[in-house]
């Protein structure tokens, strides 16, 4: 069982990059208007046939051969739907994933979002081979992280770099504290 | 706010002092599982500990990276260690502790620590 969302996250997102995704979409968004904490991640990889698209919330379904289940997405689904949120996903072969999860923002069983900012960093600088955009809202307000962006402007310089990982952490910290406030969600 | 103007103004810092490393050229390999049973058991401030410590300690030729489940769930989270010519090394029930340590006296002092490889574990 995953202790914070950001961890689910990181979870659903490494399936993305087993997909081959060249890139994957992740917006976070924090409503208190509409009491909602909502997570998309969407991907353009491999994608996934029907059939596999229904065994994926079953927990004793898994592509890998190491072991025996799948808890994934069991995890992610029940985490929302415990907290009185939603959740879907979708797929197509050759065309990508998207995950949707919703959770209610008061409601006493959801799990904290937690370390997100440490969540996007492993992952966009674990994972040069692909490019995220991440997206952060917090009610009206919101920043991104497209690291197209950033490639861009290094050439060849790599994410891995100290200079460079530690630049991704402090836009992530320093981003989200100016959208919200330095809220605890 | 940071601005992208930062980040270029670092890029041409270290335009022509970087040596573009190549990860495939390194002679260690740190691995770190991050599948959902390593994620769960507290994976990430693991493989974030062993990162900085290699870059704070300027260790040149180690590269730090990430797999995914290789099927000893109940040991996660699993650092394995491999160095050419040697025997791959298996750490287990990791910490961002224990991490630094096996930076300390595995990869910088060359002695591998034996109570917490896989070895010892099961042998309890």
């Amino acid at each position: 069982m995953m202790t914070e969302i950001a961890l689910n996250i990181l979870d659903v997102a490494e399936n993305s990059v087993r997909a081959n995704a060249t890139l994957v979409e992740i917006t976070v968004s924090v409503d208190e208007k509409n009491d909602l904490l909502s997570v998309l991640i969407k991907d353009d990889g491999c994608g996934m046939s029907s059939e596999q698209l229904r065994s994926v919330e079953d927990p004793f379904f898994t592509t890998r051969t190491t072991r025996k289940v799948g808890l994934g997405i069991p995890f992610y689904k029940q985490a929302a739907l415990a907290a009185g949120g939603e959740f879907y996903i979708k797929s197509e072969p050759g065309v990508g994933t998207e995950t949707f999860a919703s959770f209610g923002l008061s409601n006493i069983d959801r799990m904290p979002l937690g370390d997100i900012n440490g969540a996007i960093h492993t992952l966009v600088v674990y994972n040069e081979n692909l490019d995220f955009l991440y997206t952060y809202k917090f009610n009206d307000a919101s920043f991104t992280l497209d690291t197209r962006e950033f490639r861009e402007i290094l050439g060849g310089i790599s994410f891995k770099e100290p200079e460079i990982s530690q630049y991704i952490m402090d836009y992530l910290s320093e981003q989200k504290a100016e959208t919200d406030g330095g809220r605890n969600v | 706010m940071k601005s992208l103007e930062e980040l270029k103004a670092l890029r041409d810092k270290m335009q022509g002092s970087v040596t573009l490393r190549n990860e495939s050229e390194a002679s260690t390999r740190i691995v770190v599982g991050m599948a959902t049973c390593g994620i769960a058991s507290g994976a990430r401030p693991v493989l974030t500990a062993l990162s900085n410590a290699v870059a704070e300690k300027k260790i040149e030729d180690v590269a730090v990276t990430q797999t995914g489940c290789i099927g000893l769930c109940q040991y996660e989270p699993i650092v394995e260690v491999f160095q050419p010519g040697k025997e791959k090394v298996t750490y287990v029930k990791m910490t961002p502790e224990k991490a630094l340590e096996v930076i300390d006296k595995h990869i910088i002092g060359g002695n591998v620590i034996t109570e917490y490889t896989i070895g010892a574990i099961m042998k309890n």
